[in-house]
């Protein structure tokens, strides 16, 4: 029997619901020349900002017990060279949804960079990241009162003539309040979730390992956090859900669209292995077998 | 950007070669070729992320890195014997432009620097280069591959910073001019004096924290002449000038 892998988000078909988290698989030319692209469902091109940042100092590697943190602070080469440059390269090579990962430090910069993004016709969906723990006094710092993300998504809108996602952070009390909020303000999909706050001290050097002191924590660890709030999320709203957030395997896939995830982000697996997304992809056929699932869009929220 | 392979390899060979410095040795298909100062990741059983290790040689059937157990994961590398299996990907990074040295080329090595820099110089005197090496080492327990270089008919330079063996001093202390073109690799503080006090061309090898290894988490980024570059991807090789350290 032929699985079908195929999935559908704000009116978007994916050949499948695999697709490399923003920050995790550069800008999706890194790896051309390494692995064939059109196996991936789509790709969430690294986070950009209206003007080219050079992001953190180093370190910007933590590891840990079950994945890592990392502080690299949006290094990107701005939403001109986004649009002008890697967006059509990457087009010409790759045939799935591409999706700009947005950020800013006000309303006004994320509308305008959304609204540069908005006119390039190689990008499928838009993602807001108001999620960035790593920025100071941007990012984040909108993701974590629902009030700040209504705005910005508000903003946003205006200008977006695109599937517009909200890429949340799990850095809150109540993320369900965020999501309503984003969803009340114009939303046609969320993400979640971006990476966790973190530390590590080096006790050799009695310092911080990471130059910012705290970083983002992502990989295995995080994945009941994340499925937690995919679950919780998708019930709450009525808008569809990217499920994100520590997986690393087929299974872990089938788990989140269980929890109601209609496309599925994979981050920290990438880091250790470049290959994880296209392994996952030929991996699912196999684990829907031995699950009776005949097609992934049957099991969507089925949890 | 070239392209990348995961491999799985046999350890052959896991052997102290001091108090703390391994060579690890391993074997079998797909190890595909390597220039001098390109790097693995080499994975570690129980931990997240791959390890980068320069390459001290490799041919079509093996593959030599020297590592010094300093940390949680080369730690429980240094516990495995022959026979275990690791996973690998490979080639990775910009190596040394052997071809940047038209006569001869001064190599100086600061600890496990010493490693890439050996397969430079097996490749430059393969090309008919003439080659002198400097290797500089805390004391004289620290010392490895001098014997390497020997078998290779280049007498190096040891240095060390007690003088309990060779120079006493630094780095600086003991290279010369009269080369057409230098390579290093050792501690920034090395590197960067060497590049300070030698005149001429010459390329550096950095070291950073790195997730992905192969330019596309941009983890390592360092800020050169030309810009933001990443250390595994840009480098870890960079020409002297284009160094802001």
């Amino acid at each position: 029997m032929v699985r079908k892998l195929s999935t559908e988000f704000c009116g978007l078909s994916f050949t499948n619901p695999v697709v490399p988290a923003s920050g995790t698989f550069g800008f999706g030319l890194e790896l051309a020349d390494s692995m064939d692209l059109n196996v991936l469902g789509g790709i969430s091109l690294k986070g950009t900002t209206l003007e080219a940042r050079f992001g953190n100092p180093t370190p910007r590697i933590a590891e840990c017990n079950g994945g890592l943190l990392n502080s690299v602070g949006l290094q990107n080469p701005g939403i001109r060279e986004l649009v002008n440059a890697k967006v059509p390269a990457l087009r010409r090579i790759f045939s799935g949804r591409i999706i700009a990962n947005i950020s800013g430090f006000s309303a006004e910069e994320y509308k305008e960079c959304c609204r540069i993004a908005d006119s390039c016709g190689g990008i499928d969906i838009i993602e807001l990241n108001i999620s960035c723990p790593n920025v100071h006094g941007g990012g984040m710092a909108f993701g974590t009162d629902p009030g700040a993300a209504a705005e910005v998504t508000e903003a946003v809108r205006s200008v977006c003539s695109k599937p517009l996602v909200v890429k949340l952070s799990p850095n809150v009390t109540d993320i369900v309040s965020v999501a309503r909020a984003c969803e009340d303000a114009g939303a046609d999909g969320l993400c979640l979730i971006n990476t966790i706050l973190g530390m590590r001290i080096d006790i050799k050097t009695r310092r911080p390992v990471l130059a910012n002191r705290t970083g983002g924590l992502s990989g295995p660890a995080v994945f009941p956090v994340a499925l937690r709030m995919v679950y919780d999320v998708a019930h709450a709203c009525s808008i569809p859900v990217m499920g994100c957030g520590g997986v690393s395997g087929a299974q872990d896939v089938v788990e989140m669209m269980m929890a109601g995830a209609r496309v599925v982000q994979v981050g920290s697996e990438n880091l250790r292995n470049p290959f994880a997304c296209k392994e996952i992809v030929e991996d699912l056929p196999v684990v829907m077998e031995k699950l009776g699932i005949e097609k992934l869009s049957d099991i969507i929220g089925c949890a | 950007m070239p392209n990348i392979s995961k491999i799985s390899l046999e350890i052959r060979s896991n052997e102290p070669l001091n108090r703390n410095c391994f060579r690890l040795e391993m074997c079998g298909d797909g190890i595909p070729a390597f220039s001098p100062g390109q790097f693995v990741q080499l994975g570690i059983p129980g931990k997240f992320l791959k390890r980068p290790i320069s390459v001290c040689d490799a041919d079509g059937e093996h593959i030599v890195l020297i590592y010094k157990a300093v940390g949680e994961g080369t730690e429980i590398l240094s516990g495995l014997s022959g026979g275990s299996r690791l996973e690998l990907l490979a080639p990775l990074g910009r190596g040394f432009s052997a071809e940047a040295c038209k006569r001869s080329a001064l190599l100086t090595g600061g600890g496990l620097g010493s490693a890439p820099l050996l397969f430079l110089c097996k490749t430059l005197l393969g090309a008919g280069k003439k080659v002198n090496a400097v290797l500089c080492f805390n004391t004289a327990a620290d010392v490895v591959l001098a014997d390497e270089y020997k078998k290779l008919d280049v007498e190096p330079q040891i240095v060390t910073l007690d003088g309990s063996m060779g120079i006493k001093g630094y780095a600086t202390d003991a290279v010369f001019p009269g080369h057409d073109f230098f390579y290093t690799c050792g501690p920034l503080p090395m590197m960067r004096a060497v590049c300070n006090t030698l005149p001429g061309p010459g390329q550096a090898s950095m070291e950073e924290r790195m997730g992905c290894g192969a330019g596309y988490c941009y983890g390592c980024t360092i800020k050169t002449a030309d810009g933001p570059a990443r250390v595994c991807a840009d480098g870890p090789v960079f020409d002297k000038d284009k160094l802001l350290w």
